[in-house]
């Protein structure tokens, strides 16, 4: 989209961004709220039934998944104060890790979600629909979240991956670092929402 | 919202957040594996909380920025947070 | 007031030749005035659009029995002009047009924060639209679920939900992100001396709204979501067969709805306090009173979605509850219409075209705000709940209120806009032809739901003829006078730069410049140095 004109659109006001960001985050979270406030009223109806479908999960890879995102969330923070101190080679780096730690996630959230499906559980699958109903949510709600929750992830791999892009070519530098903060802000409310899944879909003991 | 100074995280700090952060998250796994009952579900949740205002405070700099920031997150998370307990004002007293 | 007055005049944001020409120069600009045009018109478009619609609707019900269409037909008909209604015309509202056009000129900028996120909100308005004709026009025909898309029957239907549906989630996103863009706008962009306590009540009331936009429609996105995936994937989120609650999707999906009543409304009590301070020539009355009252609006709002569903299976609890938050919201909203009164005393009233406009907006809104009360009642509610009662209400909430509003700013911010104006003798008559037409069109309406006439049905018994007919008739009157005010705006003359700048007297920013107004909106940013609504000597 070319600016029909130029007078007055080309100034940069890095306050007015970040504050756009933020209110962008408390549409998502609200966005997920609504998914909280289901799940919270399901798992009123069904305790027991959640109980038991939450031990289908692996406690293990949940775990190992957590720890992934947050040790990502601080590399991004770290990327922020190196471009800060000017170290460009480094943020760089870091926000590589922080891209393959994504990357990671991702492909442990394959194999988990390839071993539910394995065992017929999808939703509307022959064997889901033969449960109970607090299952059939249960799982309905865990494929849901976590599903939108790993579209989030991609959509936050693709907003680092282009600030990357930006901080090689120098348009994003330590002098205008507005758009790798926004970055990582998105990155981590990827994380916090995360915080809130875990503990709600494994850790029902 | 006047234009701040600009705080920057040192490195280190950003070490002792993640793991207090990895800290707090084996303390979930380690106490929902006991059994307390309904407090399970509580301490949990308490825990989340805590981790989530941590990454608030310090990943996500509100700890350093105007005010206003922080006002408007706690404000949203209110309004949230009522939405939810009137809902349940439906599906805890249905018959 | 620094500058402007005496400066040489630019050309105009109608005339300003940029580098791209013809209907590039409009879809490719980001300039706020030229996207806010381009709303204006597409809203036009689809209310119109609605109108016909509903001109079918009523001539079905003009006696009982069959007339032009069957029941299908009916049911289509009623979703789809609810729909068009809603969310392509009314929740865009006057934030979209009047909004997007006077914020930052009433602010003292040149553009909103983000003019490219601008534009881009109009193009998922557009394509939001075109996914949800596409949903009407394809698969297995038009939804039949109300606007409402109730569970269970929205996934039980064979027609074409899921496209509508994920259309309406687009248009959402539209939604919020021009909110977010004038919460930034509001927040970085006023003019030197411009504080807060110095906005137009206008810009207050749109701050308000652009909270509730952020922050309720990412709630019934995200519903709508749950929706198409229970129809695509059979996950049973809102499916009873499945564990699933109905009664859930109702709280979910009003948890943004009647929010929504306050994303149209907001900005029209915003509107109408602009015209009648201006045309009381005073300053507005209890400035902070309105101004707060706009947020409190917009809070406690938020918090009364359940006084839709008393007749749900709501725990009795909740019932209360919802009842006495519904009663609550009636003070912010009876501050707003004292305060307008209050201005109007012992000021010096010019009667204007937008002034009568801005009268019958009051006459009617009370009217739809006490019937609200009826249904706000659990008690009186559970009588008329699901009747013609409550089609008459939000009509005269939502049509009388809001869309009465819409053309109320049209004709106020008319001469600003196009730099034009309109015949006022015609314009006057044109409003007491739609003020007659509405009431004989709506009122019955009330009385047929006392008589316990249902909503939503093709058909209905002998007794309620008499009133349909009147009501049908009224809808006659009412189209008739729409199309006068449309073509009376249309042949409009243009008017000398004297006449046209501040053709009422406003008080506003927006009357200290050129109409219509330059690109830049100032060739200098002004700096303020005096209270809203103060008298300025030129
Ligand atoms: C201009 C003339 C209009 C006429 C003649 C008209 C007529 C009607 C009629 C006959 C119904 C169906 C009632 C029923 O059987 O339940 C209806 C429903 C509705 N109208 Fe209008 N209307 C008009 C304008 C508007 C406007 C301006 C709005 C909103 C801005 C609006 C919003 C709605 C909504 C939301 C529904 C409910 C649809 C549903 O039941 O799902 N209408 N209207
Ligand atoms: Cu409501």
């Amino acid at each position: 989209m070319e600016q029909n004109h130029v007078a007055h659109t080309d100034h940069f006001d890095p306050v007015a961004s970040k504050l756009g960001m933020w209110l962008f985050i408390f549409t998502e979270i609200l966005l997920f709220g609504g998914l909280f406030i289901v799940y919270s009223v399901y798992r009123f109806k069904h305790p027991v039934e959640f109980h038991l479908a939450a031990e289908e999960l692996n406690v293990t890879i949940g775990l190992i998944n957590t720890i992934i995102l947050l040790i990502s969330s601080m590399t991004v923070a770290m990327s922020i104060t190196a471009l800060q101190l000017g170290n460009k080679k480094l943020t760089m780096i870091l926000l590589a890790v922080t891209l393959v730690l994504a990357l990671v996630f991702l492909v442990n959230k394959y194999f988990e979600w390839g071993a539910k499906i394995h065992h017929d559980i999808y939703p509307g699958s022959e064997f889901l629909m033969s449960l109970s109903k607090g299952d059939m949510l249960f799982f309905g709600l865990y494929f849901f979240m976590t599903g939108l929750h790993a579209i989030h992830i991609i959509v936050g791999m693709v907003l680092l991956a282009v600030v990357f892009v930006k901080v090689r070519n120098g348009s994003v530098n330590q002098g205008r670092v507005s758009l790798l903060e926004n970055g990582g802000l998105y990155w981590h409310l990827v994380d916090l929402i995360w915080i809130f899944l875990f503990p709600l879909f494994y850790l029902i003991h | 919202m006047s234009e701040h100074k600009n705080h920057i995280s040192s490195y280190k700090s950003q070490v002792i957040v993640l793991l207090s952060l990895i800290v707090l998250t084996v303390l979930t796994v380690t106490i929902t594996s006991v059994h307390l009952g309904p407090f399970n579900t509580a301490a949990a949740m308490l825990i989340a909380s805590v981790k989530a205002t941590i990454v608030l405070l310090y990943f996500m700099h509100l700890k350093f920025d105007e005010k206003i920031y922080r006002f408007m997150v706690a404000l949203v998370l209110a309004i949230y947070v009522v939405v939810i307990i009137i809902t349940f004002f439906d599906n805890l007293y249905r018959p | 007031m620094t500058g402007n007055t005496s400066t040489q005049r630019m050309p105009s944001y109608l005339e300003y030749q940029g580098k791209y020409t013809g209907i590039r120069a409009w879809i490719l600009s980001t300039d706020h005035k030229r996207i806010a045009l381009l709303y204006l018109y597409s809203q036009l478009f689809f209310f119109l659009a609605g109108l016909v619609m509903g001109l079918f609707m009523k001539l079905e019900l003009i006696a009982p029995g069959r007339q032009i269409m069957g029941p299908a037909t009916y049911n289509a008909l009623f979703t789809v002009h609810g729909l068009t209604m809603i969310f392509l015309f009314i929740i865009p509202g006057l934030a979209a047009s009047f909004g997007n056009f006077m914020i930052p000129i009433m602010i003292g900028a040149k553009d909103v924060a983000f003019p490219k996120l601008n534009l881009f909100s109009w193009y998922l308005f557009v394509f939001g639209a075109v996914i949800v004709l596409l949903g009407i026009f394809t698969g297995d025909g038009p939804p039949d679920t109300g606007w409402t898309f109730y569970a269970p029957y929205s996934l039980k239907t064979n027609t074409n939900v899921v496209l509508t549906v994920f259309g309406a989630f687009v248009l959402g996103f539209s939604s919020i992100l021009t909110g977010l863009n004038f919460i930034v706008t509001i927040h970085r962009m006023r003019a030197p001396g411009m504080g807060f306590f110095r906005m137009p009540l206008f810009i207050w009331s749109l701050y308000g709204t652009a909270w509730i936009q952020l922050l309720a429609t990412p709630v019934v996105g995200i519903t709508f979501l749950m929706v198409v995936a229970d129809r695509v994937l059979h996950i049973g989120f809102f499916d009873p067969a499945q564990g699933g609650d109905p009664v859930l999707y109702q709280h979910l999906f009003w948890i943004y709805s009647h929010p929504a009543v306050y994303i149209m409304i907001l900005p029209a009590m915003g509107a109408i306090t602009e015209i009648i301070t201006t045309f009381s020539h005073r300053t507005v009355f209890g400035y902070k009173a309105i101004a707060m009252s706009s947020l409190a609006i917009a809070f406690v709002g938020y918090l009364v979605w359940g006084h839709h569903m008393f007749t749900s299976g709501m725990s009795e609890t909740a019932r209360l509850v919802f009842s006495f938050l519904t009663f609550l919201v009636a003070i912010p909203s009876a501050i707003k219409v004292f305060n307008w009164t209050a201005t109007m005393y012992k000021g010096s009233i010019s009667l204007e075209p937008p002034f009568w406009w801005a009268m019958a907006f009051i006459f009617i809104f009370m009217i739809g705000g006490l019937t609200g009360l009826v249904l706000g009642s659990v008690s009186t509610d559970v009588h008329v709940h699901d009747t013609m009662f409550v089609v008459a209400h939000f009509h005269y909430i939502v049509f009388g209120g809001a869309g009465i509003a819409f053309f109320a700013a049209l004709h106020y911010w008319y001469p600003k806009m196009f730099g034009k104006m309109y015949n006022k003798k015609v314009a006057n008559r044109a409003l007491l032809l739609l003020f007659i037409g509405f009431n004989v069109l709506y009122m019955p309406m009330f009385f047929l739901g006392f008589m316990g006439m249902p909503r939503r049905y093709y058909d209905y018994l002998p007794q309620f003829a008499n009133l349909n007919l009147l009501s049908t008739i009224g809808s006659w009157i009412l189209a008739t006078a729409l199309i006068i005010i449309i073509v009376n705006l249309l042949r409009a003359k243009k008017g000398t730069p004297e006449e046209m700048d501040d053709p009422w007297g406003g008080r506003t920013l927006e009357w200290k410049i050129q109409s219509p107004p330059s690109l830049e909106n100032f060739e200098e940013i002004p700096v303020i140095d005096h209270e809203p609504y103060e008298l300025i000597e030129k």
